[in-house]
């Protein structure tokens, strides 16, 4: 029972996520901010909407929002809220996980480029470059969690964590958590990596991408967007709040308010810092890879 | 066994007759190739290993043939796709009927592939060192289809070389096995511990030349975009993977395999793997960026072969499992993927006339079937779910997994620095071939080549075609496909074949997540359908940020799309850059062939001109030279 309410939980409050973000960094900049549903808001409003394509569209463009929406779907499948485990868990789900949000960046990407924008082709330049780099970052830093539960399934790689482990591998943790934070921010389109909220500058990254989609099409990658920050927030969360103490609906509600602390933090990420430059995103990115590496060798001991 | 033979017998008596008649050149390698596949399928299936020894008269040599698993793994290949590409080929040659020999080509074609299978059958060294030259001698004539064009030429020189030095190193191998052995029959090779070693390294750089391994692979990017496609797709999809052969065929006479076996082979691949993609990103010319995508394939099944080694050597029998069933499951998978974009690459050359990223766009519209073929293609090879690419390498993940986690020590570090490569060479592939399908068919035409692209005839659409079900099969039946390669890996593998079917096992569940995929897919296409019935569905132009004549010359090209990637591995790249007024210009020559063979091969070249004073085109010094040697002769025999 609980599995399936892992991917319920998923599929509706992923959006909220984004609300929360929102509204910690209205906070810091002195304002009121959007409501927390206004992810809900916008996704209802898009989908009553009709669609403008480009001319110089095909059936790929209209493709990329549905094959992406439906990849990070299967993910909600495979990866565990807290230390409940998912519905569908297998060995290996971590590099179906993988690969499953490589694909949805790929029919991203071809979509992109599909609208002949020099913009898009350029926010699509950008992505494939940082992903690349982020995406060893990710398999390493879940290979030093399969190592220390000896498993290679995300479910029981989770489940075997708890403050035990905290307190005799510390480091190899806290490493981890690390690269996977850094993961999290470039993989949303987060700053210090992107900016999500202006697209019309040279230096945005996934919103230029999407900026000729429109009315359902959008719905389904704003959506998506916020499916793939969910997921990757249980990674962290995961981590981060190892609350084990068997009773599950306890533990699921530890998680959730992991959720809503990692929202937080990416909040006050997103207030306090700035954009890096571009050109110093790949050495940010090959840090978190090298941090995750780091943990696998100091797991050796 | 009869039937694999007499599909052999089939294409030599079809290259003669192709000399008369190009068509049934044709229909010789059709009927060969199916013959040919349906006896090896049900060989590999059947599991009876079947034996043919018949004495020949030259030194050494018998006419000894066997078709076991391993062989019957690679027949099913080379005649598989070889039927496919002449069907191909008969279209895509039509072009130059009238101004060149197609009866010749064929003859060729016909003799490459008769070539192939004799090597995947041979079980004599003189049988098999003949079979493997005519198969060098025939692509090369094929690669050199085109010779009124100089590239061609120069690309066929270099392919002619490589191929011979490569066999030099055979030849050396097979003459040290017949020594210690006494005979040149597989049966008879037995190594004694130790002198496995140099076996090991010049089996690794005789058959590492052909199947392209870093940094021996410096012919392939020229010969393979030189060839014509079909013939490219012989040559990538096939033809290197019997390097693969060769290599996996020599490790069975080698006995237990020492870890350093699989160290050099796992460090060789990954180089090739990372070193291949970086390259194929650079490249500007399509059928140059396959062929460095080849390299990085090859790269990837060394990798595995590398892992299963290390499983046998370490006793680790389920990760050597993963790693030679990911390394045969990705060598199926890259004949289809990479056969399907070399025959699409083909199909783009032929109706627009170019093969220059930068100069097409927007070709889909234009070339709808070829162009979503390709694109699956690109997906495949970019190890998508749930397409064959991500099968293959799900295994050599697992492998890799396996080693970092359930071991200490040496494995883990191996496991990581796999795990990082892979993950890294998986980014620059999606990165290499959203570039290439994403430039060629989507977005606007660059060029004007693109306005009179046209779709070809369905002689060449229907290979891709099956090529393309291959792909989407193999993704959705890997677990069963696997299973059925148990008995290709037995010899080599010391019992990892039996653990084949434990590694099937782990394919099911990415199965149902592709099943699944594509369920949910089809759900969300009917929601928007529905969503959109009845609503306002405009077309209008493409968003440009309040710029309101935008050019397709304004558009993302090729290298800008790849710039931020090859300008972080510029180090490894050397990209050149050539401003002339407002143009700018890159290429990224090879790294190999600038720093180490050519001035190797320039070295020689000074060395032997010092020889030169001995030829000066006088008859009658040269018949002095004649008459000296023969005294010597003479002198050294009575003596």
């Amino acid at each position: 029972m609980i599995p399936f309410v892992n991917i319920l939980l998923a599929l509706t409050l992923a959006p909220l996520m984004l609300g929360v973000i929102n509204r910690v960094k209205a906070r810091f900049a002195g304002r009121d901010g959007q409501p927390l549903f206004q992810a809900y808001f916008d996704l209802a409003r898009l989908l009553r909407k009709g669609a403008v394509y480009s001319r110089a569209t095909s059936w790929v463009f209209r493709a990329g929002p549905i094959v992406g929406l439906a990849a990070v779907l299967v993910t909600t499948a495979i990866v565990p809220l807290g230390g409940e485990p998912a519905p569908l868990p297998f060995p290996g789900d971590l590099v179906l996980l993988a690969y499953l949000l490589g694909l949805m960046r790929f029919v991203t990407v071809l979509a992109a480029l599909d609208t002949g924008s020099s913009f898009e082709g350029m926010g699509a330049s950008r992505e494939v470059t940082f992903s690349a780099l982020a995406e060893p970052a990710l398999l390493l830093g879940l290979a030093a969690l399969a190592r220390q539960s000896g498993s290679l399934s995300l479910s029981k790689m989770y489940a075997a964590l708890d403050f035990g482990a905290w307190w005799q591998s510390g480091p190899v943790l806290a490493l981890v958590t690390a690269a996977l934070a850094v993961v999290l921010l470039a993989e949303n389109a987060r700053i210090p990596v992107d900016d999500p909220n202006t697209h019309l500058e040279l230096t945005m990254i996934h919103e230029v991408m999407v900026l000729d989609h429109s009315g359902p099409d959008f719905a389904l990658i704003l959506y998506g967007a916020a499916l793939k920050l969910w997921v990757l927030g249980a990674l962290l969360v995961g981590l981060i709040v190892p609350v084990r103490t068997g009773h599950a609906w306890l533990d699921l509600a530890a998680a959730l308010a992991g959720m809503f602390v990692v929202a937080v933090a990416v909040g006050v990420v997103e207030s306090s810092m700035a954009r890096l430059r571009l050109l110093r995103v790949p050495q940010l990115l090959v840090g978190a890879g090298a941090l995750a590496a780091l943990a696998l060798v100091l797991s050796l001991r | 066994m009869n039937l694999v033979l007499t599909a052999v017998a089939v294409l030599v008596v079809g290259a003669f007759l192709a000399l008369r008649s190009a068509r049934l050149g044709v229909v010789a390698a059709v009927t060969a190739g199916l013959m040919g596949l349906t006896a090896s399928v049900r060989a590999l299936l059947g599991g009876s290993i079947e034996r043919w020894h018949v004495g020949w008269r030259v030194p050494y040599g018998a006419f000894a043939v066997e078709l076991d698993a391993l062989s019957a793994f690679f027949l099913a290949l080379i005649f598989g796709l070889s039927a496919l590409a002449a069907v191909y080929g008969d279209e895509y040659l039509a072009a130059w009927r009238g101004k060149k020999s197609l009866g010749a080509a064929w003859f060729f074609f016909n003799l490459l592939v008769a070539s192939m299978a004799m090597v995947a059958l041979a079980r004599n060294g003189v049988l098999f060192l003949v079979a493997w030259e005519l198969m060098a001698l025939t692509s090369f004539f094929l690669v050199t289809f085109e010779d009124e064009r100089d590239e061609v030429r120069a690309a066929g020189w270099t392919y002619l070389v490589a191929s011979h030095l490569g066999t030099a190193f055979l030849l050396a191998m097979f003459v040290l096995l017949g020594r210690r052995n006494g005979s040149l029959d597989f049966n008879q090779f037995s190594v004694a511990p130790g002198g496995a070693g140099l076996l090991f390294v010049l089996a690794l750089v005789g058959f590492g030349t052909k199947a392209g391994f870093m940094p021996l692979h410096v012919w392939l990017p020229e010969a393979h975009p030189a060839a014509p496609s079909h013939v490219s797709a012989l040559m990538s999809g096939v033809m290197i993977k019997l390097g693969i052969y060769g290599l996996l065929r020599v490790l069975t006479f080698l006995g237990a395999p020492p870890a350093w076996f699989g160290w050099t082979l796992l460090a060789i691949g990954l180089a090739s793997a990372v070193f291949g993609i970086l390259f194929a990103l650079a490249q500007h010319d399509l059928k140059r960026l396959l062929a460095y995508s080849s390299v990085e394939n090859v790269g990837i099944i060394a990798t595995g072969m590398g892992l299963g080694l290390l499983g046998v050597a370490h006793r680790q029998p389920g990760m050597a499992a993963l790693g030679f069933g990911g390394a045969l499951l990705h060598t199926l998978n890259h004949a289809l993927f990479k056969g399907l974009l070399f025959l699409g690459t083909g199909a783009v050359a032929h109706g627009t006339g170019t093969r220059r990223l930068d100069q097409l766009g927007g070709v889909l519209r234009r070339m709808p079937v070829t162009g979503a073929l390709f694109l699956l293609g690109a997906a495949a090879i970019a190890a998508l779910p749930p397409l064959n690419g991500f099968a293959g390498e799900f295994l050599l993940y697992l492998a890799a997994y396996q080693a970092g986690t359930g071991s200490a020590g040496g494995l883990v570090m191996l496991g990581l620095a796999v795990i990082a490569a892979l993950a890294l060479v998986g980014g620059l592939v999606a990165a290499t071939f959203a570039k290439a399908a994403g430039i060629v068919f989507l977005g606007e035409p660059r060029s004007e080549h693109v306005a009179h692209a046209h779709e070809p005839g369905w002689a060449m659409r229907g290979p891709m075609l099956v090529l393309a079900a291959g792909c989407v099969g193999v993704g959705l039946g890997a677990p069963w496909v696997l299973r059925a390669l148990g008995p290709v890996i037995g010899s080599v593998g010391d019992g990892a074949g039996a653990d084949m079917a434990s590694a099937a096992g782990w394919l099911t569940a990415i199965v149902w997540a592709g099943v699944a995929l594509m369920l949910v897919t089809v759900a969300l296409v009917f929601l928007r359908r529905t969503l959109l019935t009845g609503r306002m569905v405009t077309v209008s132009e493409t968003w440009g940020c309040g710029y309101t004549h935008p050019t397709a010359r304004m558009q993302y090209t090729g290298s800008s799309f790849a710039q931020p990637l090859t300008e972080l591995f510029a180090p490894l790249l050397r990209t050149r850059r050539h401003w002339l007024r407002e143009t700018l210009t890159t290429e990224t020559p090879d790294v190999a062939s600038e720093g180490f063979f050519r001035p190797v091969f320039d070295g020689v070249e000074i060395a032997l001109g010092r020889l030169r004073w001995l030829q000066h085109g006088r008859i009658q010094v040269y018949v002095l030279y004649i008459a000296l040697t023969l005294l010597a002769l003479l002198l050294w025999k009575l003596s």
